[in-house]
C-alpha cells in the first residue's frame, strides 16, 4: 500500500518537520513494514520557464527537435548572463508563448538523474524541459508539461506564474508517498483510513475518521438487486450486503479534480475517467471496493448468483473466462456483468456518454473472492480486499461518498432513493482474559492498558466487576480479531514489541542423534578425500531412466510427478543422487574443471502416490492414531544416500611422475571407506547394475548380505547420453540402512603382545575368479589367528597359463596368548590354501 | 712389539731426547691443523699417532727408563701425546661438521615444487554454515528433527492453519505433486511440517530445531532458487513467552555473528502464529554505524525472518493442550546467512554445484 504522506495529513495530525521516513518508522513498529520511500527525491533549480522561441530542426534520424529559448527569470544563463536559457526539447506539444517547467543544470531528476549543460544536436543544451513522468507526476510522456494546460482549472495559478518560479512547490514535488506492506490480516490497511488509524495508534495522536459522514435515509427503493445464493461456501452466502445509489445527469466527461488525480498518482493508480476515479479514490480511502455501472446499459435488474458451470464472460482485460459453479456473480436482467468481487465485463461499463451511473457497494464473501480470484488468476485491487475482508458497515458510507464526488465534479444529482439489500453476518462477541496478555508475553500489562488499548483499536469490551474475563466486541473493520491471543498481538503491539525482556529458556536435549552424526562424518571423509560436497536440484526428465538403462519393472522408476513443475522438461523427483548430481558434474567439466570428483548427502523419492492420496484430515484436534498412521503411510519413502562421481585425472603427470586417471577402483574405495568411517566392512562383489559397466560395477554390501548400493565405471552409453566423459566412475549407498548397521556399539578387540609372524603365499586361480573371493576364502581357511591379509602382487604370463592369474598374498598372523611356531604359522597358511583351493580353485605355485 | 730393554741406556735412548719429543708435538699438531679432509686426519693420525710414530716410540721406551728418570721422561711424553690426542681430536670434530653442513646443503629440496599428491576437496558452504546453526541449539539443549522432503498437504498446511482458502495460502508457490487436486502431497515449503510431527511424536518439554531443503516454484535468479533451506525452531513448554522466543533468537545471533548484537522484533502476521514477529538482526559488521555498509545497505537491521507464538489452532491439531502449554516457532533462511556473512552475491553460485564455490570455504566456516 501506497501512502501519501498529504493525504495521510488530512486524516492525522502530523507535525510540520516530520518526514516519510518519520512516518515509516511509526508504522513499522505496529506492524506495517517499510517497502520504500518514493518522491522528495527531485533536487532544483527546477523553475517555471516561458518559451521565447521554438524553432524546429528536422535530424538526419528522422526525429524533429525544438532549439528553444526559454525565460527562466532570475535563474537566466551563467554564461550569458541576462540571455534567456538555450534548451533543446523533443517534444512538440508546446509552442511559443507557454509556461513550461525547466529544471536547470544542477538539478537532479528522481532516478539521481543529475542535468547537466551539454552539447547535443549541434547546440549547448542548458537543461531540459520536463514531462510528468520525468518529474514522477504520472505516467505521460507524451510530451513536456504545459501548465497553462496543466492548471486550466486553476486560473488563480495560472494568473501567479512568473518565470523562475520555484516549481518544486507549485507541483508539489516536495511529496512524499510511504510505501509500506499489509499483511493478510490486516485488509483495512488496504485504505488510507485504516493506515492513518494505525499511525495514530501508533503515535498516539488523533484520528479523525473519513467515514464519519452522514448517509440520508433513503426515501425509498432503489434500483431492483436480489441476492441469491443456492451454494453458500461453509455456510456464508457470497453476497450478504448490496447498496447501490443512483446519480442521474452526470457529465462523465469530465476529468476528475487535479487533486483526486494526484492522490491516485500517488497510491499508484493511473487516472481515467471521473467516474472510475470516484470509485478508486474512495476505495482508497475507506477500502470499500465500489463498482459503476452504466444505468442505461443495465439490461434489467441485478441479481448475484452463483454461476451455472460452463457459462462464459468477458472480462474488462478482453479475456474470455469459463465461469465455475462456485464463481459468484452479478447479472443484470439475466446477462452477466461481473464476477463479484473480481472483475467486471465491458458492456455495462461508464463511458465518456454516460448520463446516468449506478454506484455498488458490495459485501463479499472473503473465500468466495479467494477462489474466483485464483481461478482465473485474477488478482485485481478490488480482489485484493474482499479477501482480506472489507468492513461490511462501510458500503453504505463509500456509496454516499462516491455519489457525492460524481455529483460535484460531474454535475448531476443523487437519487433519494437507495438500494441496500442482505443481512451482514452479526458480530459476536468472545471472552477475553485480561491476563492473558502478560504470561503469553512475559512482560506486565496492567489491566487498565490491555482494557484501553482494546477501546482505543475500536473494540467495545464490558468489564464485569472482579473478574479478569471481560467481554470483547471487535470493531467491524477487524474481522481478524476473532479469538485471545489475536488481541494479545494488539496489546504488546501497542506498548512496542521493543519492550519484550530476552530470556533464554530451559532446554535439556540429547545432542545429535547417531543419523545426524553419521552425515557429518561421512560428509566430511568424502570431502578429506579430495572430493567436493556439492547440491543438486532434485528434479529430473520422464526419459531419465530409458537413458539410465533401467528395467521396465526397475523399482527405481517409482517416484512422484509434479504437477506444476518448473520446467516441464523436468516432472519427476529424482529417485537417486546420481540422476541430478552427474549433470552437476557434467556443468563441472563443461565449466573446465575435467579433472573432478563431486559428492551429494540427500533424499531421494522411493515410491508415488498412494492410492487415494494422502488424506486431508481436520484440525479441530489431533487427528484419531488410525488416520494419523494413514497420513504418514501416504508419504513416499524418502530414504537418505550419499552418492559420488568423478571424471577426468585423480593425479596429474608432472615432475613427480605420470598421470592416473580416476577408475571404478576409486568408486568402490570411496564406497568402502564411507563403510569403514562408520566402523562397517563393507562386502564387495561383481554386479551388474544400470547404470554401470556391466563388468566394471561392483554391489557393496553389510556383513549380513544387505546390498547397500553401487559402485563402479558408468556404462559407455550412459555417458555418451549424458554427455559425459569417457570412463566417469560414480557410486551411491544408502544411508539410513548404513546408519542402522553401524547404530550398535563395537565390541573391541584384546590385543595381542606376542610377536607377529608373516607368511607369503602365491596362487593361481581362472582368470574370471575376483580377487575378493580368494580372499575371503583365505580368510575363512587361516582362521581367527589371521590379523591381516594384503595382495602384494598380481602376475598373467607364459608361466602361469592362458586363462590364468597369479597372485601373491602376505599373511601375518598373531596368537592372543602365545609365541606361534614356524609349525603353527605353516599348518595356518595350509588351511589358508586348502580353503582357496576347495573354493576358488585356486593352486599353490 | 719389543719389551722394555732394562739394560739400555736412557742417555743413548734418542726417541726420548727433548728436542726430538717437541719436534714429534709440533709436526703432529701441524699435520692435523693442514688435514682438510677427514681422509688427511685419518692417514696424518697413523703417521703421528700412530704405533710406529715418534711419540708412540718414545712412550714405549719410558719403560727402560731407571725409575728416577721415569717420571720425567713420563710427563715430557705424556703431555705431547695428549696436546696431540686434543688436537686430532678437535680437528676430527671440524671435519665432520663441515662435512656435515656440506651433506646438509646437497640435501636441500625446493619445497615449493607442487608435490602432485591429489589435495583436499570440500564440504559445501550450505552445510558448514547449516552444521555450526545445529550446533548452537544444541548447546542450548535443543534437538535437531528431520522429515521428508515430499509431505502431506495437511501437515504442510492445513495443520499450520494455512486452510484451503486462506489467503496467506497464495503468499508460497507451491509445488503439488500430481494429481493436484487428489495427491494430498507437495514438496514441502517450509520445515514446519517437522514440527507437526515432532509435536505428534513428543510430548512437552520440546525444543528443535528443524533444518532442511523446502520448496518454492521460484524461478532461479541472482536470490532466488526454487530450492533453498531453512531452519525453524520450536519451543513448547509450560510458561512459555515470548520473552523466551526473544531470549532465544538473541542467543542464536550473538553465537553466530558474534558480540552483542540485538534482535527487534516487529509485529507480523503468519497464519500459525499468533502473536506474529518479523526478526530483525542488528548489523554485525557496521551496527548501524555505517551509511554505506554493504552487508545491511545502511539501515544498521538486517532482516532474518518469522517468529511468533505458536497458534492455539496449530497446537490443537498437533495434539498439545493448549490450555496447558504454550510454544513459540521461528523460521529463518540459511541461503540468506551465508551470502550475509561471507559476502556471497549470486544465488547460482550456491546452487549450481560449481566445485570452485565450494573450494574457497575450508572445513569449518
Amino acid at each position: 500500500m501506497r501512502v501519501p504522506v498529504e493525504w495521510l495529513r488530512e486524516l492525522v495530525e502530523i507535525a510540520p518537520g516530520v518526514r516519510g521516513r518519520d512516518i515509516a518508522a511509526d508504522l513499522v513498529r505496529v506492524g506495517l513494514e517499510e517497502e520504500g520511500i518514493h518522491g522528495g527525491q527531485l533536487r532544483g533549480p527546477l523553475v517555471v520557464g516561458r518559451v521565447l522561441s521554438q524553432v524546429p530542426e528536422p535530424q538526419k534520424n528522422g526525429k524533429t527537435i525544438h532549439w528553444c529559448h526559454v525565460d527562466v527569470g532570475a535563474n537566466g544563463q551563467q554564461l550569458t548572463h541576462g540571455i534567456p536559457q538555450e534548451i533543446v526539447c523533443g517534444a512538440n506539444n508546446f509552442d511559443a508563448g507557454d509556461w513550461v517547467v525547466c529544471i536547470l543544470p544542477g538539478g537532479v531528476l528522481p532516478g539521481n538523474f543529475e542535468i547537466s549543460a551539454r552539447k547535443t544536436y549541434g547546440h549547448m543544451s542548458n537543461g531540459m524541459i520536463c514531462s510528468e513522468r520525468e518529474l514522477g507526476l504520472g505516467d505521460d510522456h507524451d510530451g513536456i508539461i504545459v501548465l497553462t494546460r496543466y492548471f486550466a482549472d486553476r486560473p488563480d495559478i495560472l494568473e501567479s506564474l512568473e518565470p523562475g518560479m520555484d516549481a518544486i512547490a507549485l507541483l508539489g514535488l516536495g511529496r512524499e508517498v510511504v510505501e509500506v506492506n499489509v499483511t493478510p490480516d490486516r485488509g483495512y490497511c488496504f485504505s488510507m483510513r485504516g493506515i492513518a488509524r494505525e499511525y495514530a495508534l501508533a503515535t498516539n495522536v488523533d484520528f479523525r475518521d473519513p467515514a464519519d459522514i452522514e448517509v440520508p435515509v433513503a426515501t425509498g427503493p432503489g434500483f431492483p438487486v436480489r441476492l441469491v445464493d443456492e451454494r453458500p461456501i461453509d455456510g456464508r452466502v457470497g453476497c450478504d450486503r448490496y447498496v447501490a445509489r443512483t446519480v442521474r445527469d452526470v457529465d462523465a466527461s469530465r476529468p476528475s479534480p487535479p487533486w483526486m488525480q494526484r492522490y491516485l498518482t500517488e497510491v499508484g493508480m493511473r487516472p481515467i475517467s471521473l467516474a472510475v476515479d470516484v470509485t478508486n479514490y474512495v476505495m482508497m480511502l475507506l477500502g470499500q471496493p465500489l463498482h459503476a455501472f452504466d444505468l442505461d446499459l443495465l439490461p434489467g435488474d441485478i441479481e448475484v448468483r452463483r454461476a451455472a458451470p460452463g457459462e462464459k464472460l468477458t472480462t474488462l482485460d478482453d479475456v474470455e473466462r469459463t465461469l465455475a459453479a462456485d464463481d459468484l456473480l452479478i447479472t443484470g436482467g439475466g446477462e452477466i456483468l461481473a464476477i463479484a468481487g473480481v472483475m467486471g465485463g465491458a458492456s455495462s461499463e461508464v463511458g465518456p456518454a454516460t448520463r446516468n451511473v449506478l454506484i455498488e457497494a458490495a459485501h463479499f464473501d472473503p473465500i468466495t473472492v479467494a477462489r474466483s480470484s485464483r481461478r482465473h488468476r485474477l488478482a485485481t485491487e478490488a480482489s485484493k480486499r474482499f479477501e482480506r475482508g472489507v468492513d461490511p458497515q462501510i458500503a453504505p458510507v463509500a456509496a454516499e461518498l462516491a455519489a457525492r464526488l460524481l455529483a460535484e465534479f460531474g454535475g448531476g444529482t443523487i437519487d433519494s432513493t437507495a438500494t441496500d439489500v442482505g443481512e451482514p453476518q452479526a458480530r459476536s462477541a468472545f471472552d477475553f482474559d485480561v491476563t492473558h496478555p502478560t504470561r503469553l508475553i512475559g512482560l506486565e500489562y496492567p489491566r487498565e492498558e490491555v482494557v484501553g488499548t482494546l477501546r482505543r483499536l475500536g473494540c467495545e469490551v464490558t468489564e464485569s466487576a472482579g473478574s479478569p474475563i471481560v467481554s470483547v466486541l471487535a470493531p467491524t473493520w477487524r474481522p481478524d480479531l476473532t479469538d485471545g491471543p489475536e488481541l494479545v498481538e494488539e496489546v504488546a503491539r501497542v506498548r512496542g514489541y521493543d519492550q519484550i525482556p530476552s530470556v533464554v529458556p530451559r532446554a535439556e536435549g540429547r545432542g545429535l542423534t547417531h543419523a545426524q552424526r553419521v552425515r557429518r562424518v561421512v560428509a566430511t571423509m568424502l570431502a578429506n578425500q579430495g572430493l567436493v560436497e556439492v547440491e543438486s536440484y532434485p528434479f529430473i526428465g520422464n526419459g531419465l531412466f530409458d537413458v539410465l538403462g533401467y528395467a521396465a519393472d526397475d523399482a527405481r522408476r517409482d517416484t512422484v510427478t509434479l504437477a506444476n513443475p518448473l520446467q516441464d522438461e523436468a516432472p519427476l523427483m529424482r529417485t537417486s543422487l546420481l540422476d541430478t548430481l552427474l549433470e552437476t558434474l557434467r556443468r563441472n567439466v563443461s565449466r573446465g574443471m575435467r579433472d573432478v570428483a563431486v559428492y551429494e548427502l540427500g533424499l531421494v523419492t522411493r515410491g508415488s502416490v498412494p492410492k487415494g492420496g494422502a488424506p486431508i484430515l481436520p484440525v479441530s484436534s489431533r487427528p484419531d492414531p488410525e488416520s494419523e498412521a494413514r497420513l504418514y503411510a501416504a508419504v513416499p519413502p524418502q530414504p537418505r544416500h550419499v552418492a559420488f562421481a568423478a571424471a577426468g585425472l585423480a593425479q596429474g603427470s608432472g615432475p613427480w611422475g605420470s598421470s592416473r586417471g580416476f577408475d571404478a577402483s576409486d568408486a568402490v574405495t570411496w564406497a568402502r571407506e564411507v563403510g569403514e568411517i562408520l566402523g562397517i566392512q563393507l562386502q564387495v562383489a561383481a554386479a551388474t547394475m544400470a547404470p554401470w559397466h556391466p563388468g566394471r560395477c561392483a554391489a557393496i554390501s553389510l556383513p549380513d548380505g544387505r546390498v547397500v548400493g553401487w559402485a563402479g565405471e558408468l556404462h559407455p552409453k550412459v555417458l555418451g547420453a549424458l554427455k559425459l566423459p569417457a570412463r566417469t566412475v560414480a557410486g551411491e549407498l544408502d544411508l539410513d540402512l548404513l546408519t542402522e548397521a553401524s547404530l550398535a556399539p563395537i565390541s573391541a578387540v584384546k590385543l595381542s603382545t606376542f610377536p607377529l609372524a608373516t607368511t607369503d603365499v602365491a596362487l593361481t586361480v581362472d582368470e574370471t575368479v575376483p580377487v575378493g573371493e580368494v580372499e575371503a576364502a583365505l580368510r575363512r581357511g587361516a582362521g581367527p589367528l589371521l590379523e591381516s591379509l594384503s595382495l602384494f602382487d598380481l602376475f598373467r604370463g607364459e608361466q602361469v597359463g592362458a586363462g590364468k592369474k597369479s597372485l601373491a598374498f602376505h599373511l601375518a598372523v598373531r596368537a592372543p596368548d602365545r609365541t606361534l611356531t614356524t609349525d603353527e604359522v605353516s599348518a595356518i597358511r595350509d588351511q589358508a590354501v586348502a580353503a582357496a583351493a576347495r573354493d576358488c580353485g585356486a593352486t599353490q605355485r | 712389539m719389543s719389551g722394555p730393554n732394562t739394560n739400555y741406556d736412557p742417555v743413548e735412548v734418542a726417541a726420548l731426547d727433548p728436542v726430538t719429543v717437541e719436534a714429534a708435538r709440533v709436526a703432529a699438531l701441524e699435520a692435523a691443523a693442514s688435514a682438510t679432509t677427514l681422509d688427511e686426519l685419518k692417514a696424518a693420525r697413523t703417521t703421528h699417532q700412530g704405533d710406529r710414530s715418534a711419540l708412540a716410540q718414545a712412550n714405549r721406551e719410558i719403560g727402560a727408563l731407571p725409575p728416577s728418570a721415569k717420571a720425567a721422561a713420563g710427563k715430557l711424553v705424556g703431555g705431547a701425546r695428549g696436546a696431540v690426542a686434543a688436537a686430532y681430536a678437535r680437528r676430527q670434530r671440524e671435519l665432520e661438521d663441515e662435512r656435515d653442513a656440506r651433506i646438509l646443503a646437497e640435501e636441500s629440496l625446493d619445497l615449493t615444487m607442487p608435490s602432485g599428491r591429489p589435495g583436499l576437496g570440500a564440504r559445501h558452504p550450505l552445510s558448514l554454515v547449516s552444521e555450526r546453526i545445529e550446533d548452537i541449539f544444541i548447546a542450548m539443549g535443543w534437538e535437531i528433527a528431520d522429515g521428508p522432503e515430499v509431505e502431506s498437504e495437511w501437515l504442510t498446511f492445513d495443520a499450520l492453519n494455512l486452510g484451503p482458502d486462506h489467503p496467506a495460502r497464495q503468499m508460497q508457490d507451491t509445488f503439488f505433486v500430481a494429481p493436484a487436486e487428489s495427491s494430498g502431497l507437495v514438496l514441502r515449503t517450509h520445515t514446519s511440517p517437522v514440527q507437526i510431527r515432532s509435536m505428534l511424536s513428543r510430548t512437552p518439554p520440546i525444543a528443535i530445531l528443524c533444518p532442511g531443503k523446502v520448496f518454492r516454484t521460484d524461478d532461479l535468479d541472482a536470490t532466488h532458487s526454487p530450492v533453498f533451506h531453512q531452519f525453524e525452531g520450536l519451543v513448547v513448554d509450560r510458561g512459555i513467552s515470548m520473552a523466551h522466543l526473544k531470549g532465544s533468537l538473541d542467543a542464536f545471533v550473538q553465537r553466530l555473528f558474534g558480540g552483542h548484537i540485538a534482535t527487534r522484533l516487529r509485529p507480523s502476521y503468519f497464519p500459525f502464529t499468533e502473536p506474529s514477529a518479523e526478526i530483525d538482526c542488528q548489523c554485525w559488521v557496521c551496527y548501524g554505524q555505517d551509511i554505506s555498509c554493504r552487508v545491511c545497505g545502511g539501515f544498521g537491521w538486517i532482516e532474518l525472518g518469522g517468529c511468533g507464538m505458536v497458534n492455539r489452532r496449530v497446537l490443537t491439531a498437533a495434539g498439545i493442550d493448549a490450555e496447558v502449554y504454550t510454544g513459540f516457532a521461528f523460521g529463518l533462511g540459511i541461503e540468506r546467512a551465508l551470502m550475509l556473512r561471507h559476502n556471497v552475491n549470486d544465488m547460482r553460485d550456491i546452487t549450481e554445484g560449481d566445485v570452485r564455490f565450494s573450494r574457497q570455504f575450508g572445513m569449518e566456516i
